[in-house]
């Protein structure tokens, strides 16, 4: 078994991120050099300017957390920097040295900036709302008249929340050029000790918006989302019979009923890509063991009998058919691959020290999980396995424990609790390992999962 | 004439004022402010935090019952106290039910460095054990449960009840059987628990087994199955939360509790 180069690993998530998309771009892009873009900060005229800084912030993030940009230096940017596309003016003879002059393109593709691509424009207050003026221009472009991509107007609140949609759809707009789903609007749910107790916890995706989901006042841990992003199902101790599954709507926020077999223990529930069946592990027979049934808990039917743990089982999102589970079948835990009705069971690990937390992609090809390969057993780092050929890669070196990865709806970003920096808090990458954003602060954060 | 002259001097005055002040600011540009008293405090040594007092009362108890060690620390970053105790505040008391005589360090923590005091609570044999066909009347279930039921432990990663726990789970079932007798309506859970290595999700099924298995193994002696209800709580309610194997070990057991 050989480990994935991290380069073969990039150029798979490109070719994933940039099917369809224009050639000239994608040949770039694939070709491992990324487009450069600049990013001035944009200026808020009136109430607007209250809330342009938070504008700023979000839009250049969303663009730099996309991974699929070189940001220009901030530093290097000209000091006129055009607020509307009439703000450019051709110069007869282009001089670099000549600071008077109005802006034009090449003072962003020419070195120092040497961007090729400019996202500009302005923020103001009309009618009590924000208005974004925003354009992206390929400033590689010999004239403004074809140097625009992009050139449109959003409305928001006149508020914090406001200046962040509009950033958002902006970068969204900015990031489908380039054949990029953005990941404004994704949302990351949680477990958080921060209210006194373990409650399941839902913040935007870059960390910002985090608010309380359920109030049990209990233990409640383990969360899952449906692939529809409408159900949520979690592992709870509110009972008091030990810990069953709940399961509520995302959209009403309200209990869904769940019939619970008669165990000590039902937990880790996942949901089938349809989301009409769901399958988690149960200790019915005195061991966990994985079980399918509907939605509503009927129709049981029993997957793997072995005694041994297996907990954890996920179905791919694509095929629907091949579960990922952790069993310790034979020996310490280590993730497992069988078909949906249980036959044909493979270990995916080695074998080397202990594997949990499998996480399918979107696509189905590749899982992120959790494996102490290397480390004494309790130290957790994240790899990602290629689960056709079983090719690996390691994205954490040892940094703390490093737990429960699951993809974001690009397929290119993960998200993982680490307690890297003393607590443990929920981290946001790139699935090539960088890119590190602590989204957590407050209390203990564990237990992320990504959805739509 | 006067008030022109008298004018014209002052301007010239001020000018040359002005002149001298520009000339020394070039020739001798000023030095950046010094941080005044900040940095002085800010290298002095730094005083190793003082126990005030660690005591233990009474030093020594009989079985189950309670001690409660007391404490005051000044100039501390962290203060704690081993055997399971964990973090704590610079003052407090806390109640602690050693099953043996037990030594118990308080570390106080700051930059200066650890302060440390020992206090030994003596834990004497109940003077007659309280054999368990004659429980005292004024017994209540609970009571005799956390009396005369011990918690077993795990190996890593396993749930088969180790050479050390089937006495102590022997002995269990007789107490069980007796206090079962006594009190014909009551029912012990049986807590499932594990150390912090294993990852959540896996340690729940195994916290899960831990539990089935004593159940079993009580069952097996004759404890009537229906009167014991197993939990498994994983590694989510450790009893000791350090990153040894002293505190691990401890966390993997078999704990029972009254209902």
């Amino acid at each position: 078994m050989k480990k994935i180069t991290l380069p073969l690993l990039l150029a798979l998530a490109a070719s994933v991120g940039f099917a369809q998309q224009g050639a000239d771009i994608v040949g770039r892009i694939v070709g491992g050099q990324k487009a450069t873009i600049a990013i001035p900060d944009f200026r808020g005229a009136g109430k607007a300017a209250n809330f342009v800084a938070t504008f700023n912030q979000t839009l250049f993030r969303d663009i730099e957390d996309a991974g699929v940009f070189k940001m220009a230096p901030k530093s290097m940017y000209p000091l006129a920097i055009p607020q509307r596309p009439e703000d450019f003016r051709k110069p007869l003879k282009y001089d670099p040295n000549n600071r008077t002059r109005a802006p034009w393109l090449q003072d962003w593709s020419e070195p120092p900036v040497s961007s090729d691509f400019l996202a500009f424009g302005y923020t103001a207050e009309q009618d009590n709302q924000i208005v974004l003026f925003g354009w992206l221009f390929n400033v590689k472009q010999p004239e403004v008249s074809s140097a625009q991509v992009i050139g449109k107007i959003y409305h928001g609140s006149l508020d914090e929340d406001g200046a962040r949609k509009v950033a958002h759809e902006f970068a969204t707009d900015i990031l489908k050029q380039f054949g990029v789903e953005s990941l404004a609007g994704s949302k990351i749910y949680f477990v958080s000790n921060r209210s006194g107790s373990n409650e399941i916890w839902v913040m935007d995706y870059d960390g910002s918006n985090q608010k309380q989901f359920t109030f049990y006042k209990n233990l409640i841990t383990m969360p899952n989302v449906s692939p529809d992003g409408t159900r949520l199902a979690f592992t709870s101790f509110t009972g008091g019979a030990g810990p069953s599954i709940v399961i509520h709507s995302l959209e009403t926020g309200r209990k869904i009923p769940f019939y619970n077999q008669r165990a000590s223990m039902n937990a880790t529930a996942s949901f089938t890509p349809n989301g009409k069946q769901i399958i988690y592990s149960s200790s019915a027979s005195g061991w966990a063991q994985l079980y399918m049934a509907n939605a509503d808990g009927s129709n049981l039917q029993r997957l793997t009998n072995t005694r041994s743990i297996e907990v954890e089982p996920k179905i791919n999102p694509k095929t629907g058919n091949e579960i990922l589970f952790v069993s310790g079948r034979g020996g310490p835990q280590q993730v497992y691959k069988m078909n949906i009705d249980g036959a044909d069971v493979t270990r995916l690990t080695t074998g080397e020290g202990e594997a949990s937390n499998p996480a399918w992609n979107p696509q189905g090809s590749h899982m992120a999980f959790a494996w102490t390969r290397g480390y004494s057993p309790g130290n957790w780092n994240i790899f990602i396995m290629d689960v056709a050929t079983r090719d690996y890669v390691q994205l954490t070196q040892g940094a703390g424990r490093n737990e429960n990865p699951s993809w974001a709806p690009d397929g290119r970003h993960i998200v993982i609790s680490s307690n890297r920096g003393g607590s443990t808090q929920i981290w946001s990458m790139l699935a090539d390992g960088t890119q590190l954003r602590q989204l957590t602060s407050a209390g203990v954060n564990e237990k992320p999962v990504w959805t739509k | 004439m006067n008030t022109k002259r008298a004018s014209a001097l002052a301007l010239a005055l001020t000018l040359s004022f002005f002149a001298a002040g520009c000339r020394k600011k070039v020739g001798v540009p000023p030095p950046p402010a010094a941080p005044a008293a900040v940095a002085p405090t800010a290298k002095a040594p730094v005083k190793k935090p003082m126990v005030v007092f660690f005591t233990v009362e009474p030093s020594t108890i009989e079985r189950g019952q309670a001690a409660v060690l007391k404490w005051e620390v000044t100039g501390a970053q962290t203060v704690s106290i081993n055997q399971g105790l964990g973090t704590v505040t610079a003052a407090g008391n806390r109640s602690v039910f050693p099953s043996s005589t037990t030594s118990y360090t308080l570390s106080a923590t700051n930059e200066g460095g650890t302060s440390t005091e020992t206090v030994t609570v003596n834990v004497k044999a109940p003077a007659a054990v309280v054999p368990p066909s004659t429980p005292a009347p004024s017994d209540d279930f609970g009571s005799m449960v956390s009396k005369l039921i011990q918690d077993i432990y795990f190996d890593y990663d396993k749930s088969d009840v180790r050479e050390d726990s089937r006495a102590t789970l022997t002995k269990n079932a007789d107490a069980l059987k007796t206090i079962f007798g006594k009190f014909p309506n009551n029912t012990l859970t049986i807590e499932g628990h594990c150390d912090e290595r294993g990852s959540a999700e896996y340690n729940l099924g195994l916290g899960d087994r831990r539990a089935t298995a004593t159940k079993e193994f009580l069952t097996q002696l004759g404890v009537s199955a229906d009167r014991l209800r197993t939990i498994s709580y994983g590694k989510e309610r450790p009893s000791c939360t350090e990153s040894s194997e002293g505190c691990w070990s401890k966390n993997r057991r078999s704990h029972f509790v009254a209902q």
